[in-house]
This record gives structure tokens, sequence and C-alpha cells, in this order.
């Protein structure tokens, strides 16, 4: 690729998505946008930026920047975050909670889906008190192929293999050809929508716990400011944000309380004085 | 050093398999089949055993039952490692005390992220 057509590239990811994209890197980003070439039918990255470029066409220059915002994803990534979530947040959040009001919980930036089907799959595991709360697990991305994917639930053998427990793979999921799909009654727990932090989220509602892990990092600061903020006002009072593990500090939004592991905490209601 | 048995009838596998599992910090012993690995594990028991399923003479699923028979064999945390991928066939390897389960082929991440759920890490 050359310089102008990298410059593009960043230019267009910045402005849709408020994307960071390091542009010495040029073969990271040729890898990520060979595949679209190929799937949209151009003989190389050259003339589907030229394409791009001169007919500034929507579904194109959507499919470049989604494909500079993909990143690596597994079942239970950083599994000592689920274990947490299972075992001590959702626990927490079902204390004492008012009948009717399910556990809302979403996944920013799912991708194809296994970040929140794992958060289902804690939810089946983290006991009674939590499942008779209810649980809505939201799954939210830039990419509406990622999120078809997602919904379909069925994934590869290489991707059921990494990070996933074979008890979980067996009890969860039908084996079709060399395809495993999730039970329709794990998927019936999910619910998906394409959100873009870069602009304003709305109609989402607020959060228990909310997970935006490895999201922030690779946006500009401004977009990231944006982001962080909607993520902060998308909690509801007493309601966790996690981070990934790797993420900087400096990437949690003002006004939460830092616990450890990358887990944050919006204070919860004042009681009103009786 | 912990200790791990790869047993596979292909030397190929077994020397791919040998590598990645040494990456981890193992020391690694190999057999090529149910029987050679038997005899590995009443010299010694490995604290690890990466498991193929189809093989000549004695194959895995026989090794495992027979290997749980005997003294000491109850220790080592067992890995299948087979292109064998049917529900069935991983049940029942895990009733009879397999504790994760590896379909082929495998990279080095997936033995990685198998090793860990196998608590082997």
């Amino acid at each position: 690729m050359k310089a102008d057509e990298v410059e593009f590239v960043a230019e267009i990811a910045r402005a849709a998505a408020g994307l960071e994209v390091e542009r010495e890197k040029v073969y990271l980003i040729e890898s990520r946008l060979a595949p679209v070439a190929r799937r949209e039918g151009f003989g190389s990255i050259r003339e589907m930026l030229l394409s791009a470029r001169q007919r500034r066409e929507e579904k194109l220059l959507w499919a470049v920047v989604e494909a500079m915002a993909q990143s690596e994803t597994s079942f239970f990534r950083d599994p000592a975050v689920f274990t947490r979530i299972r075992e001590e947040i959702l626990p927490q959040l079902a204390v004492r909670r008012p009948e009717g009001q399910p556990i809302r919980i979403w996944s920013v930036g799912c991708g194809p889906g296994q970040e929140a089907y794992s958060l289902a799959l804690a939810v089946e595991e983290a006991g009674a008190a939590v499942l008779a709360c209810g649980v809505d697990v939201l799954g939210s991305d830039l990419s509406e192929r990622a999120l078809e994917k997602a919904q379909a639930g069925v994934y590869t053998q290489f991707e059921v293999q990494r990070g996933l427990p074979i008890r979980q793979l067996i009890r969860h999921f039908e084996k079709r050809d060399e395809l495993w799909t999730l039970s329709p009654r794990l998927r019936s727990m999910l619910r998906w929508r394409r959100a873009n932090l870069n602009a304003e989220v709305r109609g989402l509602g607020r959060f228990d716990l909310i997970l935006c892990r490895y999201v922030l990092a690779g946006m500009t600061d401004e977009s990231r400011g944006r982001a962080m903020r909607q993520l902060a006002a998308s909690l509801l009072p007493g309601g966790y944000l996690v981070l990934g593990l790797q993420d900087p500090d400096e990437l949690a939004p003002k006004g939460l309380v830092r616990l450890d592991g990358g887990v944050y905490r919006l204070k919860p209601a004042e009681r009103a004085a009786a | 050093m912990r200790t791990c048995l790869v047993v596979d009838d292909s030397r190929v596998i077994r020397k791919v398999a040998r590598r990645i599992v040494e990456d981890m910090g193992f020391e690694v012993a190999e057999a090529g089949d149910g029987v050679e690995a038997l005899a590995w594990c009443r010299a010694s028991m490995p604290d690890a055993i990466l498991l193929d399923w189809n093989m000549p003479g004695m194959d895995g699923i026989d090794f495992l039952r027979q290997l749980r028979r005997e003294r000491g064999g109850e220790a080592p945390t067992v890995v299948f490692c087979t292109v064998e991928n049917d529900v069935d066939r991983i049940r029942e390897a895990l009733e009879c005390g397999a504790a994760e389960y590896i379909m082929k082929p495998f990279d080095s991440d997936i033995v990685q992220s198998k090793f860990a759920l196998a608590d082997l890490l």
C-alpha cells in the first residue's frame, strides 16, 4: 500500500468510528483489508480503495472501517474476569433486587459474539439467586457482519477450542457437520444491536454490567473521551464497568470507583433520608 | 520440572506437540501407542498426558481405562488430542476421566488454552 492509501484508510476509520490507525503498521492494515477486497470482488486492495474513494460508496467504506476495527476474540478471554463476574459481581447485583427488574448486561464491541455468549454461560452458572432475577445480555458491535455471525451462534471447531471448556461445549452446543451451534435456549438470552461509540448511542437504556474490553485503546483521544462519557452514562447506580486486563488505567471514565483487575463501579444510589 | 507424555502413532504429530508442550515448560516423553504409554507410566507417572485416540495396538481410550486401574494411575491429567469429534466420543472420553479434549487439527493456542482449562498451567 502507498502512503496516500494508508492515509485514506486511517482518515475514514477515524471519521467513522474514531479509530486510531497505526499508519506505520502497513502489513497489518494490508492483512485486514486483503480479505475485504477479495470478498467485495476486487483484484487488489488498491482497486478497492480507488473505487471507495471515487464513488464514496457507504457500504464499501464501512466494510473498510469494520475491518480496521476488528480485534482478536475468544470464549472466556481473560478467564479470571468471568470467574469474578460469576462469583462476585452477578451475586452482588442480585442482592435485594426488586422483582421484575432483570440484571442488564452489555457487551460492547462484541464482534462475532464470543464475549457475549461467555457472559450468558457465566450467568447460567452463577446460581439460583441470579437466575431468579432474570438476565438480559445485549451484544453490540460496529459490524453488521459480525453481529449476523453472533446472532447465528455458529462457530468453527477452531473457534470453540479457544477458551471454552469441553464440558460447556458439549452441554450447550450442537454439532452439525463440522460446525458447532449454540442451543436455542442460550441464544434466546441475548439480543444484538449495531452501535457505534463514536456516534451518540441511543435507545439502549442503562445497564448493571458493561464489558468494554480492548475497544477504547484503539480509539483516538477525542473519540475515546466521548465513548467513556457514554459508557459512564449508561451505567445504573451500583453498576460495574469492566475494561480489558491490559487496557491502561487512564482509559477509565471519570466518576467511577476503581476496583482491581480492570473493574470499575458507579456508586450505588444514596438512600433517600427517611 | 513437570512432565508430559505425548502419545500418538504419528511421529510428525508427536514432534509438533512436543515442541508446543515443551514451550509451556514441561519435560516431554513420547509414546507411539497405548502399550508403550503404559510402560512409561509404570516406570514413572507423568503429570500430564496428551493422548491420541486411534492408534494400532492399544488405542487411547483403552489406555486411559487401563491407566486409571494402575497404582498411582488416577494422578495424571489427561487431555485427549484426536480427530474424533463426535459428541458421543467426547462424552465417553470425559466419563473415562479425561480432563479436556482437543479436536485435531490443533495449534499452539488451542493446546495452551486446553492445558490452562485443565489446570495444567
